[in-house]
């Protein structure tokens, strides 16, 4: 991954703003995938493998179509099978392309603990630089995807980049590239929008009448989008979230939290040094020594008299 | 003895003092190690751990001995912790222990009421630190809870560890406020004096 510094929008446990004088003047990029066009032949998969020189371990049958069976640090993209018996008793096929979603607000980056390990391009994709990841897995259990997956081998978190390589060098993520059918399309996010609502219409007209574009406003719209035939379930494509957002607990620990319990704890040390610079030390003086020697004198000689 | 040496009782045996500065290490390497990760301002921090990732492989293991170390303490001096009615009074005239009024104070027995208090509260935050700290430790339990419950682990583990750091640092500042007790747990003796006027219930015990 190049370091494009002018081009970070976001970065990770950083609290001052990035350098932010260029802005891409088509606004971000989105890739957009059509559910209702894909047929399932895991091309996209092999894309993924091939250009990001990924190689999974092979595994078994677990008697579905999905392999792998999940996402892992080998494995960015996986075709997700879903067999959905409408109302009206006929079987639908639901195949989704599972992946990271590149949100606009990404609840990882929130969560990450280690400067520049995530960040967030001006374009909109968010991106892992793994030289900064510290294994803590914090991203995963922030992601409302469930998306991040942490490598055995090297104890950092890996996930979909978008092709970021590519991107930054006017070509299309490796899947896109690769679709045959032209499920999975990319440009900027307008055009995709775009491109999305003329497939809606087209999808209405076919019967499916809550056809509709997936860009969940809950993470602030997401630069990977679905177009849905039934976008009033989202959960029927293998338990897509209907309404993602960043958890509150996320947003507690990593928003007000942070600041207000370290500005408690340097309160505490100063409230010690000016309680001991008004009210002194609390020392003990010669006659209270002396007291105490006599009283000591005391209690020993009644145990002597009394053993 | 030399006659201008006040006379001094023991108060702590050389494995108890061991004992406490093998605690107070531990706590001191996860509050570094913790603080490195809770705020991006402390990052800086891990570099004492040898980087990020350490800090990361390191805190947990820490932790754990920070734990056995706590728990066999606690047992050590829980008898000393109970609350009686003496300790209800002083805790109502905190502001006379904050003004240094000693005398307007009911006699203290080994521990006053303000260490008993914080005893029990560093109970609480070392079990609750436990817990949580299991939960969100990727490596090892990081399958076994769902992201639901790992998020609410990393906030009960964070704000015990804030309420941790903060009692400690109450604990340390009396410790330097009340003149003669650091040498308590450095050397294991108080003068009589100290006992006396901090203690006395536990002085009149003492003396033999």
């Amino acid at each position: 991954m190049a370091l494009q510094s002018l081009d970070i929008k976001r970065r990770s446990a950083t609290t001052v703003t990035p350098p932010s004088a260029r802005e891409p003047s088509t606004g971000g990029v989105a890739k957009l995938i059509d559910v209702s066009k894909c047929i399932g032949c895991k091309a996209c998969q092999a894309a993924c493998m091939e250009w990001n020189d990924l190689r999974d371990e092979i595994g078994g049958t677990s008697g579905v179509y999905d392999n792998p069976a999940d996402l892992t640090a080998q494995s960015w993209t996986v075709m997700r099978f879903t067999e959905y018996e409408n109302p009206s008793g006929g079987l639908e096929w639901l195949i989704r392309k599972d992946g990271c979603m590149h949100c606009e607000d990404p609840a990882c980056l929130k969560a990450c603990p280690s400067p520049g390990a995530i960040v967030q391009y001006t374009n909109g994709i968010v991106d892992f630089h793994e030289e900064n990841c510290i294994g803590c897995g914090y991203c995963i259990s922030a992601c409302p995807f469930d998306v991040p997956r942490i490598s055995k081998k090297d104890n950092r978190a890996y996930k979909c980049t978008l092709c970021s390589d590519r991107v930054a060098v006017g070509q299309e993520p490796a899947c896109v590239k690769t679709c045959p059918t032209g499920a999975i399309m990319f440009g900027a996010k307008d055009d995709m929008k775009a491109q999305a609502d003329e497939r809606i219409v087209d999808l209405k007209a076919r019967g499916f009448e809550h056809a509709g574009l997936y860009d969940p406003k809950g993470v602030g719209g997401t630069h990977v989008m679905y177009v849905l035939h039934h976008a009033d379930q989202p959960s029927l494509y293998h338990g897509l979230p209907d309404d993602p957002h960043i958890s509150p607990f996320v947003s507690l620990w990593k928003g007000v939290t942070k600041p207000l319990a370290l500005g408690a704890m340097a309160l505490a040390a100063l409230a010690g040094f000016f309680h001991y610079t008004r009210v002194g030390p609390d020392e003990v003086s010669d006659d209270e020594e002396a007291a105490a020697r006599d009283e000591a004198q005391r209690i020993r000689s009644q145990h002597e008299e009394r053993p | 003895m030399k006659s201008d040496q006040p006379e001094t009782i023991e108060r702590y045996t050389p494995n108890e003092r061991s004992h406490h500065w093998i605690t107070a290490i531990a706590f001191v390497l996860l509050a570094l190690s913790g603080l490195a990760l809770f705020h991006p301002s402390m990052f800086w921090l891990t570099a004492l751990f040898g980087g990020g990732q350490w800090t990361r492989i390191l805190h947990p293991f820490i932790g754990l001995v920070l734990f056995v170390s706590f728990a066999l303490l606690a047992g050590r001096f829980w008898a000393h912790n109970m609350i009686d009615a003496d300790d209800r009074q002083w805790l109502r005239r905190f502001n006379d222990v904050i003004a240094k009024r000693e005398d307007a104070l009911p006699a203290a027995g080994r521990y006053n009421a303000g260490q008993k208090v914080l005893f029990f509260l560093m109970v609480i935050c070392v079990v609750a630190l436990l817990l949580s700290g299991l939960v969100i430790w990727r490596r090892y339990f990081g399958d076994a809870f769902s992201p639901g419950v790992i998020r609410a682990a990393a906030v009960v583990h964070a704000f015990f560890a804030f309420t941790m750091i903060v009692g400690i640092i109450v604990h340390v500042y009396a410790a330097i406020w009340v003149k003669g007790s650091i040498r308590a747990m450095t050397r294991g003796t108080v003068t009589l004096g100290w006992a006396r006027k901090h203690h006395a219930k536990w002085f009149r015990q003492s003396v033999k």
